[in-house]
C-alpha cells in the first residue's frame, strides 16, 4: 500500500502532460519533436506508476485498494472515490501500456497536427484510466463518456477518406447507449440515495427495478463492447481510424463495456443478470458465429480484424454471464489478451499500410521474402488471435468455453465453432498477405520492420507469449476479486430466491 | 401606512440614475461618446452588483408587497448583471465594426436590465408587467438597432408584433387572475387559490394565458417561432444579449409565479409545462439539424435548452428549482462564450454567419476553434465539460420525482442535438480551410471567452461550489 494518492496521480498525470505540451512554443519542427517526446515521457511515467501500483497491489485481497475518497458534488452526496481491485487493476495496466505504444507507433507516421494528436491521446489515456479506477458511478460516467471526445477527434482528424461518417457514427451510437445508462444511473440514485459503487454492490434493488436498470446499463455496455447487433459502428470506426486510434480502440475502449458488465450489471443487478443470461448467450453466440463468417469474406484487413474483435468480445460476454469462476476469469483474461493481440494486429496492418497505403488484402501477397521479421511477428500474433495453446488467446477462450459448458452445453458447443471459424479467417488472411502468389511488385519491394516497429511488436509478442505460458501472472491477482464477485452474486440470488419462497409460503 | 424602505431597491435605483445620467451625457456629447458610455454602463452594472451584494438577501418585501428581495432574487439578479456586463463588453467593438456607434445602445441595455431585475423581484402582477414591458420595449428597439439593415428592421418588427401579442395575452391572463382572486399580490393570490376547493375555470384560463406570455419570452415551443428570425436578423451583439440575459429573468419570473402564487394550481400548470418542455426539446433538436446559419442554429439550440431547463420546473421542489438555476447559470456562461466566437466571424469587415464559414478554423485560427469545440462539446452535454453537469442535475431532479418518460425523451433529444453541435466541430476540424477571419480580437472579447472556457473546463474540478449556491438560492422560494 502507498501513502500518496497514486490513482489520482496516474489519472491526471497525462493532463499535466497536456498542459506542458500546450506551453511548448517555438519553430514548428522543434515543437513537433518536443511534443512527441513530452507525450512519450508522460505516458511512460504513467506506465511506471501503473507498474508500481501492480507491484504494490495485494493480490490476495478482494478489497478495493489504493482507495481515495473526498467530497466532490457535495450537495448531491456524490464523492470523488477511486480504487482498484483485481478486476480493474489489469485494465489500468493495459491502458497505461498501450498509450505509449500508440504514441510510438504514430511517432513518424502522423505528420499533420502532431501537437493536437499527442494532446488527444494523453487526454484519452487520462479518461481511460479514470474509467477503470472510478468507484463512484457518476465519476465513472464522466470518464466513460469523456472518452468520446478525444476518440471522435482522432477518427475525424487523422482518419481515412470516410472519416467524417465514421466519427459521427461512433460518437452518436455510443452516446445514445450511454445516455440511457445515465437515466438508469439516476434512477438508481433516486432509489438508493447513493452513487457509490461499493455501496450499491452491497445493496441490490428490487427485482422489477433491476430488470429496467439492467437494460439501461446494457444499452451502453453492449454498444461499447460491441455486441451483435449493435456492433456496426466498430468496423467503420476501425477502418477509418488511424493506426494508433485502432489500437487504442480495440485495445482498451472495447474493454470498457466488459468492465461495465463486471462492475455494474453482475454485482448490482444479479437477478436481472440471471434473468437475461440466456439472451446474452444467444447474442454472444450469434456474434461469435455470424461475425466470424462476415470476417471470412472481408477484403479489407482492418475490417477483418474489426469483425474478429466482435467475435472475440462475444466470448467475453458469454464468459461473464455464465457467472462461473472460469467463465468470468476467462472473460477478463480474454479481454486483456485481446487488447494486446488485436492492438498488435492493428499495428501490423499499420506497418504495411504505411508502406503501401492500402489495406486491401488483394494488393499484398508473398511478402514473406522481403519482410521475414514482419512475417514472423505477424504469425505469432495471428496464432494468438486464433487461440493457439502457448499464446494468451488460448487461455481466455479455453476458460470461457469451460465456464460455458457448466452453464449450458449447447451454447458452449456453438461457441466452440467460433474457434474453428476464427482459425479459418485468420489463417486465410495470413496466407493471402504473407504467402500467396508474388504478383504485386510494389508489395514485394517493401522494406522490413524498422527498429521502432520491431521493438513495439516484439514487446507485444513477448507479452502475448508470457501470458500464454504463465497466465498466473494475471490470474493470481484476479481470482480473489472474481471469487468475491461470484460468492456475492450467488448469495444475492439465493437471498432473493429465499425471499420469494418465503413470500410464496405466506401466500399459501 | 406607506412602507417606504427602499434599501432592497438600491441596485435598481442606482441603475436608473446611471441610465438617465448616461442618456444626458450621450445627448450632450453625441455618438462620439458611445465607447465611454458603454464602459460606463458596464461599470454601472458592476457597481450595481456590488450594491446588490451589500443590501442583504434575507427575505423581505417592500413597497406594500410590490417588490420582494430574497436569496433567489439576489442570486438571479447577480447572474443577470454578470450576463449584462458580458454583453456590453462584447458589444463595444461590434458597434464600431458595424458602424452603428450610437450612445442609445448601452443606455437601452441598462433600461432592459432594470426591467429584468424588476421581473425577478416582482411580487405583484403589476410589478411583473411593468418590469416585463420595460425589458421588452428596450429589447424591441435593440433588435432593430441596425437601422439600415433590412433584416434587422424585420427582426425588430417581428419581435415587436409577436412580443406585443404575448404581452397582451399575459395582461389578459393577469386580469382574469385578478378577477377570480381579487388581488394582484402574489401572496394573496397564493392564499386564495390554496383555499379554494374547486379551482374556477377563469383562474385556470388566466394561468394559461400568463404561461403563454412567459413561454414566448423564454422562446419555448409552441411560442418559439420568432426566435430563429430574430436571432438571425438582429445585430449579433444584440442576439448575444437576447440569448444570454432575458431568458434568465423570464425564467426567474416563471419560477416565482409557479412555485409561489400558483403552487396550488400545480395540477393545472404541470401538464402544460410538461408539454412545453418536451416539445421545446424535440423541436430544438430536430429543427436545428437542417440549419445552415450559425445564428439560427443557436436559436434552435436555445429553444432546446429552455426545454431542458423546464424539466427542472416540472420536477419542482427545491431539487428541481435548484437544478434550473444551475442549468441557466451554465447555459449563460456557455452562450456567452459561443457568441464571442460568433462575433469574431468576420471577413473583410463583414460578419459571416454560415456554418460552412467556419471551415478549417482549426488551421486558420486554432485558439478560436478549440474554444468553440470545447463549448460545443459542453453544449451537447458531454462530460467533463460544465454542460454535462447542468443536464445531470436537471435529469436527476426529474428522475427523482418519477418523470422517467420526460427524462428519457429529453436525454434522447440531447443525442439528436449533439449531431448539430458536432457538425460545427466537424466543419472546424475535419474540413479544408476557408478564407481566414479578420484578425485582431479585442481584449474584452478575449477576456470574456477565456473566462467562459475556464468556467466550462474548470467546473468539473469543484462542482459543489456552484451546485451548492444554486440549490441554496432557491430555498427562499419554498420557505413559505
Amino acid at each position: 500500500m502507498v501513502d500518496f494518492p497514486l490513482l489520482s496521480l496516474m489519472t491526471f498525470l497525462p493532463v499535466v502532460g497536456v498542459l506542458i505540451i500546450l506551453a511548448i512554443r517555438g519553430e514548428e519542427k522543434v515543437v513537433e519533436q518536443n511534443t512527441r517526446h513530452m507525450a512519450l515521457y508522460t505516458s511512460l511515467f504513467t506506465l511506471a506508476f501503473a507498474l508500481f501500483m501492480y507491484t504494490r497491489f495485494d493480490g490476495s485481497s478482494a478489497e478495493f485498494q489504493f482507495v481515495e475518497q473526498s467530497g466532490w458534488l457535495k450537495p448531491l452526496g456524490i464523492d470523488y472515490h477511486l480504487g482498484v481491485d483485481g478486476i480493474s487493476v489489469f485494465f489500468v495496466l493495459l491502458s497505461a501500456f498501450l498509450t505509449p505504444v500508440c504514441i510510438l507507433s504514430a511517432w513518424s507516421v502522423v505528420k499533420t497536427r502532431v501537437k493536437e494528436f499527442m494532446i488527444t491521446f494523453l487526454l484519452l489515456e487520462s479518461f481511460m484510466i479514470g474509467t477503470f479506477v472510478a468507484l463512484d458511478a457518476v465519476l465513472f460516467y464522466v470518464f466513460f463518456e469523456g472518452v468520446l471526445i478525444p476518440m471522435f477527434l482522432i477518427i475525424g482528424v487523422w482518419g481515412g477518406p470516410r472519416r467524417v461518417y465514421s466519427a459521427y457514427k461512433f460518437f452518436l451510437y455510443t452516446l445514445l447507449g450511454s445516455v440511457l445508462m445515465l437515466i438508469g444511473l439516476l434512477t438508481l440514485y433516486a432509489q438508493t440515495g447513493t452513487t457509490d459503487i461499493p455501496t450499491l454492490m452491497d445493496n441490490p434493488v428490487a427485482r422489477d427495478l433491476q430488470i429496467w436498470l439492467w437494460l439501461a446499463f446494457f444499452a451502453s455496455f453492449a454498444v461499447k463492447m460491441p455486441m451483435w447487433p449493435v456492433h456496426t459502428w466498430l468496423p467503420d470506426a476501425h477502418v477509418e481510424a488511424p493506426t494508433a486510434g485502432s489500437v487504442i480502440l480495440a485495445g482498451v475502449l472495447l474493454k470498457m463495456g466488459g468492465y461495465g458488465f463486471l462492475r455494474f450489471s453482475l454485482p448490482m443487478f444479479p437477478e436481472a443478470s440471471a434473468y437475461f443470461a440466456d439472451m446474452v448467450y444467444a447474442l454472444s453466440v450469434i456474434a461469435i458465429i455470424y461475425t466470424s463468417l462476415v470476417a471470412l469474406v472481408q477484403e479489407d484487413m482492418k475490417k477483418l480484424i474489426a469483425y474478429s474483435s466482435v467475435a472475440h468480445m462475444g466470448f467475453v460476454t458469454l464468459g461473464i454471464f455464465t457467472a462461473t469462476t472460469q467463465g468470468i476469469e476467462g472473460g477478463i483474461f480474454q479481454m486483456i489478451s485481446h487488447g494486446l493481440i488485436s492492438g498488435a494486429l492493428f499495428l501490423c496492418v499499420g506497418v504495411v499500410y504505411d508502406r503501401l497505403h492500402t489495406r486491401e488484402i488483394e494488393r499484398y501477397g508473398g511478402i514473406v521474402k522481403n519482410m521475414p521479421k514482419y512475417a514472423t511477428v505477424f504469425m505469432i500474433l495471428m496464432l494468438g488471435s486464433v487461440g493457439l495453446p502457448g499464446t494468451s488467446g488460448f487461455v481466455g477462450e479455453f476458460l470461457v468455453l469451460l465456464g460455458a459448458f457448466q452453464a449450458n452445453t449447447f451454447v458452449a458447443a456453438l461457441a466452440a465453432t467460433g474457434v474453428i471459424l476464427g482459425a479459418a479467417y485468420m489463417l486465410i488472411l495470413y496466407r493471402r498477405v504473407v504467402f500467396g502468389p508474388r504478383v504485386n511488385n510494389d508489395a514485394l519491394s517493401m522494406p522490413d520492420l524498422n527498429q521502432r516497429e520491431a521493438g513495439l511488436l516484439i514487446s507485444l509478442v513477448l507479452l502475448v507469449l508470457w501470458l500464454g505460458v504463465f497466465p498466473g501472472t494475471v490470474m493470481d491477482k484476479v481470482s480473489p476479486s472474481v471469487n468475491k464477485l461470484i460468492t456475492d452474486y450467488n448469495a444475492k440470488l439465493e437471498a432473493a430466491a429465499g425471499l420469494e419462497a418465503g413470500e410464496g409460503a405466506v401466500k399459501e | 401606512m406607506i412602507d417606504f424602505n427602499l434599501i432592497p431597491l438600491l441596485p435598481e435605483i442606482f441603475l436608473s440614475l446611471i441610465g438617465m445620467g448616461l442618456l444626458i451625457v450621450g445627448v450632450s456629447e453625441g455618438n462620439a461618446a458611445t465607447r465611454v458610455v458603454c464602459w460606463a454602463a458596464a461599470a454601472g452594472f458592476a457597481i450595481a452588483a456590488l450594491i446588490l451584494l451589500g443590501v442583504g438577501w434575507d427575505t423581505r418585501s417592500v413597497l406594500n408587497g410590490m417588490f420582494v428581495m430574497d436569496k433567489f432574487a439576489g442570486f438571479m439578479k447577480l447572474m443577470i448583471l454578470t450576463g449584462l456586463i458580458a454583453s456590453v463588453a462584447l458589444s463595444v467593438r461590434y458597434l464600431v465594426e458595424e458602424g452603428m456607434e450610437r450612445f442609445e445602445f448601452p443606455v437601452l441595455i441598462i433600461f432592459a436590465g432594470i426591467g429584468m431585475m424588476m421581473m425577478v423581484s416582482a411580487n405583484n402582477l403589476l410589478t411583473l408587467y411593468m418590469g416585463l414591458e420595460l425589458q421588452s420595449l428596450s429589447l424591441y428597439v435593440l433588435a432593430a438597432f441596425h437601422r439600415n439593415s433590412l433584416r434587422s428592421s424585420e427582426a425588430g418588427i417581428k419581435y415587436f408584433v409577436l412580443g406585443a401579442l404575448s404581452s397582451g395575452m399575459l395582461l389578459f391572463g393577469v386580469s382574469l387572475i385578478y378577477g377570480f382572486t381579487g388581488s394582484l399580490d402574489f401572496e394573496v393570490i397564493g392564499r386564495t387559490l390554496a383555499g379554494l376547493d374547486v379551482v374556477p375555470l377563469g383562474a385556470t384560463f388566466g394561468l394559461v394565458f400568463i404561461l403563454a406570455g412567459l413561454a414566448f419570452k423564454i422562446s419555448a415551443v409552441p411560442f418559439h417561432m420568432w426566435t430563429p428570425d430574430v436571432y438571425q436578423g438582429a445585430p449579433t451583439a444584440v442576439t448575444a444579449l437576447f440569448a444570454i440575459v432575458p431568458k434568465i429573468a423570464a425564467f426567474a419570473l416563471l419560477m416565482r409565479l409557479l412555485f409561489e402564487p400558483f403552487a396550488g394550481l400545480s395540477d393545472q400548470w404541470l401538464q402544460i409545462v410538461y408539454f412545453i418542455s418536451l416539445m421545446s426539446m424535440v423541436i430544438g433538436a430536430f429543427a436545428g439539424i437542417v440549419q445552415e446559419n450559425i445564428k439560427r442554429l443557436l436559436a434552435y439550440s436555445s429553444i432546446g435548452n429552455m426545454g431542458y431547463a423546464l424539466i427542472g420546473v416540472v420536477a419542482g421542489g427545491a431539487a428541481g428549482a435548484g437544478s434550473v438555476v444551475l442549468y441557466l447559470l451554465i447555459y449563460m456562461v456557455m452562450t456567452v462564450g459561443v457568441f464571442t466566437v460568433v462575433l469574431s466571424m468576420r471577413r473583410q469587415g463583414m460578419g459571416v454567419y454560415r456554418i460552412s464559414d467556419l471551415s478549417g478554423l482549426s488551421k486558420t485560427a486554432p485558439g478560436l476553434a478549440y474554444a468553440m469545440a470545447i463549448l460545443m462539446f459542453s453544449m451537447s452535454g458531454i462530460p467533463p465539460a460544465a454542460g454535462f453537469f447542468g443536464k445531470l442535475v436537471v435529469f436527476n431532479a426529474a428522475v427523482g420525482q418519477g418523470y422517467y418518460v420526460l427524462a428519457t425523451l429529453g436525454i434522447l433529444t440531447s443525442v439528436v442535438a449533439a449531431y448539430y453541435y458536432l457538425r460545427v466541430i466537424k466543419v472546424m476540424f475535419f474540413d479544408e480551410p476557408a478564407d481566414v477571419f479578420d484578425g485582431g480580437m479585442p481584449f474584452a472579447r478575449r477576456a470574456v471567452l477565456l473566462i467562459s472556457i475556464l468556467f466550462v473546463l474548470g467546473f468539473v474540478i469543484k462542482p459543489s461550489v456552484f451546485v451548492s449556491s444554486s440549490f441554496s438560492a432557491v430555498a427562499s422560494l419554498f420557505a413559505g
